[in-house]
């Protein structure tokens, strides 16, 4: 497979170090991911993934390092300025509002969009309405893209899970976000529901040109998708660079088969 | 007003698109759903498009005679596509969206296709995958750009842009359009449909616009309908039926047709349109029944009362009402109460409150699922087709609606039964030919136009309706000349919720019989509420009980055939339950669940055999396959039954039939 091109950096993580207490979750990573691509951070269970996902998203602050985001370096992100400067991402076990409809949920993705006042959009008129309609429209392509139309009006914590992580990865698509970060968008799902939801994260890329970060054990659908590969093992950065590249790598093989102890 | 003229001379889809754009411009031609609202296009809007697409498709490089292959679920811009092909006098073949690559490449490569006209970036890889053996295909025209963006192939184009290349065509050209309508006429080819076929490949229809016209305008007439119904468009763009109700009617009544949102949902999108004028399969009609149902046990104890209450009263009357008999004040008092309480809020659950007219065809429908529907007032009727017709063979007339058969011959068919029982027909709706296959043609349509059906049947005496009994080919005879029709009388049988399944024997034999394969959760149901104990499948298939209970279903068909002189001596004399469910992993039932008859006789030879001789009890040894692929052996004693059977109810035609 050739590589495809990428444009500038959109985001950079230079020598981060996180610790809880004497719990080493990150030990001095350093990666960066280029506009318009599909990158991945893989590695064992426990190796730091969502920790480093909890970094970029400014939810987890690293005692060490820097984050440069578009262009702008910081110590540490906080999750309000990660969002409103077009961060938006999905969580490993589903965190959707459960009695609200599927539609509902994602137009609660298009709240940063609304710029009218509490007092409008209690009365549902003047700016307010049109703004409304607007984002209803927003989201209603959003539901076409990720045809669920069938469950448009359903609740979510009546459907099946497969569907619940659809509908998550639309409300992270409302926000109409420059960098997606998707945490184990496959795990637990069947080999049907991982080919769809393949085709969404492809499709979200080349469709709306949107980054995307991701997090995922699944090796085969890892190597798949991505346009690069971080992996991680114990906190620590074994590898990086493209698919072809790390699955050669002879570090990775032993962290994911393991290897005797001498 | 000068309709006759109109219909003369708007003879062909192209012209008729136009008329309405003058007639009726601002009427809605067709509707999409999408982004959750319904977006509509008028005549005029429609014509339009199709203007634009026409000119596109002609500089694309289109010409009279020449293929454009449909592939997509019920969108506005296909069904432009079939219009759009139609004026340049070049060919739409609609294909069956849901086939995969291996089926598809059959019927491209046969129909000498040279565009296709696809919904999605899913048709186009099929075909992208195919495009090596099919050489033929110059040009892919897609509908929804997504995920298609990164295609670079020059044959390849988005549907806005061969639109926009027909309009620059048309400021070159402005009077193209108008004289490539004004050519076209009604020998023209208008469309070939290929017809699934059971048997070997499927085959191309061929039928011209006189054919497709000509039907759909005696469909609208016997039925009534105006440019006010309303479609719905949800079964395949490459089934026949489609074309005739949400292609060839709407162009000629000039009513308005919807296309669903997606095919997950068609349930909601026919409740919001509420057509007026629908078809669907018997298994639709069932479906909806089993899910009111099942819905109505789980309702509150109140609620199923008065649900029961009025569905009895409905039961009783609304069949008679809806015929237009007179019935007593009281009960027509009743039933207007359960239609406010009832019948009305029902109806609009399942998206039929204003539905004036519904149709069903292709299998038999079972005779409590038919008078249902008619019970709550809704009026559906039978029809029988065939693609080689444009569908319309018979129809059930208003007032004559039985669930037995499927009625009189439509305007302008005549039908006749040759010696063998099978049927034929003749009608302007008779297609040109099978594409590229002029054996078939020969052996299907004889020179002065009779088209053979392959299957069997009667006109009813007593009303002069066409009764269809099966497949021509299954049709046998006793050993004294009567006619025996296996899937006649199992379909009979399967109407009993018991019987799960039926295999009929009798051909060249004294008398038939039957095996019989009970329905375990009904049966089994039946058992609890009779305390009749049991420990599985074939404990309970042996039960005298059930054997007594089997019996009476097997007699109430045995009076029903006594009443029909043509086969009512092939009452089943004899039958058995068979001590295991019929089985695809045995090789007993096809994948689609069908009865592979010739395999059971084989396998069961001794069964049968006992059922032909006195034998009270026979014992068998049978190989069966478990899930999981492994086999094991099945020993039983199984009970022969014998059936109640009734003297034939003398009718005076009988000696002349």
């Amino acid at each position: 497979m050739s590589a495809r091109q990428f444009g500038d950096t959109i985001l950079e993580v230079n020598n981060i170090s996180l610790s809880f207490g004497v719990m080493k979750v990150l030990d001095n990573i350093s990666f960066d991911i280029k506009k318009g691509e599909i990158r991945s951070i893989i590695g064992p269970n426990g190796a730091g993934k969502s920790s480093m996902l909890n970094v970029i998203n400014g939810f987890y602050h690293p005692q060490e390092g820097t984050i440069t985001f578009k262009g702008e370096t910081r110590k540490a992100m906080a999750p309000h300025v990660a969002a409103s400067h077009g961060i938006a991402r999905t969580f490993q076990n589903i965190a959707l509002f459960k009695g609200m409809s599927t539609l509902d949920n994602i137009m609660t993705g298009r709240n940063l969009k609304m710029k009218t006042n509490i007092f409008w959009q209690a009365l549902h008129l003047g700016p307010a309405r049109k703004e409304e309609l607007e984002n209803r429209e927003a989201a209603e392509r959003i539901i076409d893209f990720l045809d669920i139309q069938a469950i448009r009006k359903k609740p979510v914590g009546k459907l099946p899970y497969g569907l619940q992580k659809r509908v998550e990865l639309g409300r992270a698509l409302a926000a109409e976000p420059e960098l997606l970060l998707l945490d184990e968008p496959m795990a637990g799902m069947n080999s049907e529901e991982k080919e769809d939801m393949s085709r969404f994260i492809i499709d979200v890329n080349d469709e709306f040109g949107t980054t995307i970060a991701l997090i995922e054990h699944d090796m085969g659908v890892v190597m798949d998708l991505s346009d690069r590969v971080v992996v991680l093992d114990y906190g620590k950065q074994l590898a990086d660079g493209f698919p072809e590249e790390v699955r050669a790598n002879q570090k990775v093989i032993d962290a994911y088969l393991g290897v005797p102890h001498e | 007003m000068n309709a006759s003229l109109n219909e003369e001379t708007l003879d062909t889809f192209p012209k008729l698109l136009l008329s309405h754009a003058r007639l009726r411009p601002d009427h809605d031609a067709i509707r999409e759903k999408d982004l959750g609202i319904w977006q509509s296009w008028t005549w005029s809007q429609a014509e339009s498009e199709v203007r634009a697409l026409a000119c596109g498709l002609a500089s694309l490089g289109l010409k009279r005679g020449d293929k454009l292959a449909i592939i997509g679920d019920n969108r506005p811009r296909l069904y432009w596509g079939m219009t759009a092909a139609q004026t340049l006098g070049a060919i739409p073949v609609p294909l069956y969206q849901d086939s995969v690559a291996e089926e598809m490449s059959y019927v491209l490569d046969n129909a000498d296709v040279k565009i296709a006209l696809v919904q999605n970036q899913e048709q186009v890889d099929k075909i992208l995958e195919l495009k090596e053996r099919c050489p033929k295909i110059e040009h892919i025209i897609f509908d929804e750009i997504r995920g298609l963006r990164d295609y670079d192939h020059a044959f390849l184009h988005n549907f806005e842009d061969v639109q926009q290349k027909g309009r620059e065509l048309e400021q070159n050209d402005p009077d193209f359009y108008q004289q490539q309508v004004d050519s076209t006429n009604g020998e023209d080819i208008a469309i070939m449909l290929y017809t699934s076929g059971t048997t070997g490949n499927p085959k191309g229809v061929v039928l011209t616009n006189d054919n497709c016209i000509i039907t759909a305008r005696n469909g609208i007439i016997r039925e009534g309908l105006t440019d006010k119904e309303e479609v719905l468009a949800y079964l395949p763009m490459a089934w026949v039926g489609d074309n005739l109700f949400s292609y060839a009617q709407s162009y000629v009544a000039g009513f308005c047709v919807s296309c669903p949102e997606s095919a997950s949902t068609i349930a909601n999108d026919l409740r919001e349109i509420g057509p007026t004028y629908y078809f669907a399969p018997p298994r639709v009609y069932e479906n909806m029944l089993t899910q009111v149902m099942i819905r109505m046990e789980d309702a509150a104890k109140i609620k199923r009362h008065v649900f029961h209450f009025f569905m009895k009263h409905a039961s009783k009357v609304g069949v008679k009402i809806l015929n237009g008999e007179s019935v007593s004040l009281k009960d027509s008092l009743i039933y207007k109460l359960g239609n406010i309480f009832v019948y009305g809020p029902l109806k609009d659950v399942l998206g039929l409150s204003r539905t004036k007219l519904a149709y069903t065809a292709g299998e038999a429908i079972g005779p409590e699922i038919f008078d249902f529907y008619r019970s709550l007032g809704i009026n559906i009727k039978q029809l029988y087709g065939q693609t080689e017709c444009m569908v319309f063979i018979c129809s059930q007339p208003d007032g004559e609606v039985y669930a037995d058969t499927v009625g009189t011959p439509s305007p302008d068919v005549e039908i006749k039964i040759n010696d063998d029982g099978e049927i034929l027909y003749r009608s302007p709706g008779v297609f040109h030919s099978y594409y590229k296959n002029p054996e078939s043609t020969a052996s299907t349509k004889t020179e002065d136009g009779w088209v053979y059906t392959g299957d069997a049947g009667y006109i009813d005496d007593k009303n002069g309706h066409l009764k269809i009994i099966d497949r021509a080919n299954d049709v046998g005879k006793l050993k004294d000349g009567t006619m025996f029709a296996p899937k006649y009388i199992e379909n009979k049988l399967k109407f009993f919720s018991y019987i799960q399944e039926a295999v009929l024997y009798g051909n060249g034999r004294d008398y038939s019989t039957a095996f019989i394969n009970i329905d375990l959760d009904a049966v089994g149901n039946w058992a609890e509420r009779n305390n009749l104990a049991y420990s599985g499948y074939i404990d309970l298939a042996g039960l005298p009980e059930v054997y007594q209970l089997l019996k009476e279903c097997i007699d109430k068909v045995n009076v029903d055939l006594s009443q029909d002189s043509r086969l009512g001596n092939s009452q089943i004399r004899r039958f058995l339950i068979l001590h295991k469910e019929l089985d695809a992993d045995d090789g007993e039932l096809t994948r689609t669940r069908k009865v592979r008859r010739n395999f059971v006789a084989e396998r069961y030879e001794t069964l049968i055999n006992a059922l032909y001789s006195d034998a009270e009890e026979c014992h068998v040894n049978t190989q069966v396959t478990f899930e999981d692929g492994r086999t094991g052996m099945l020993e039983a004693d199984i009970r022969l039954c014998n059936a109640e059977c009734y003297p034939l109810s003398s009718s005076p035609q009988e000696d002349a039939a």
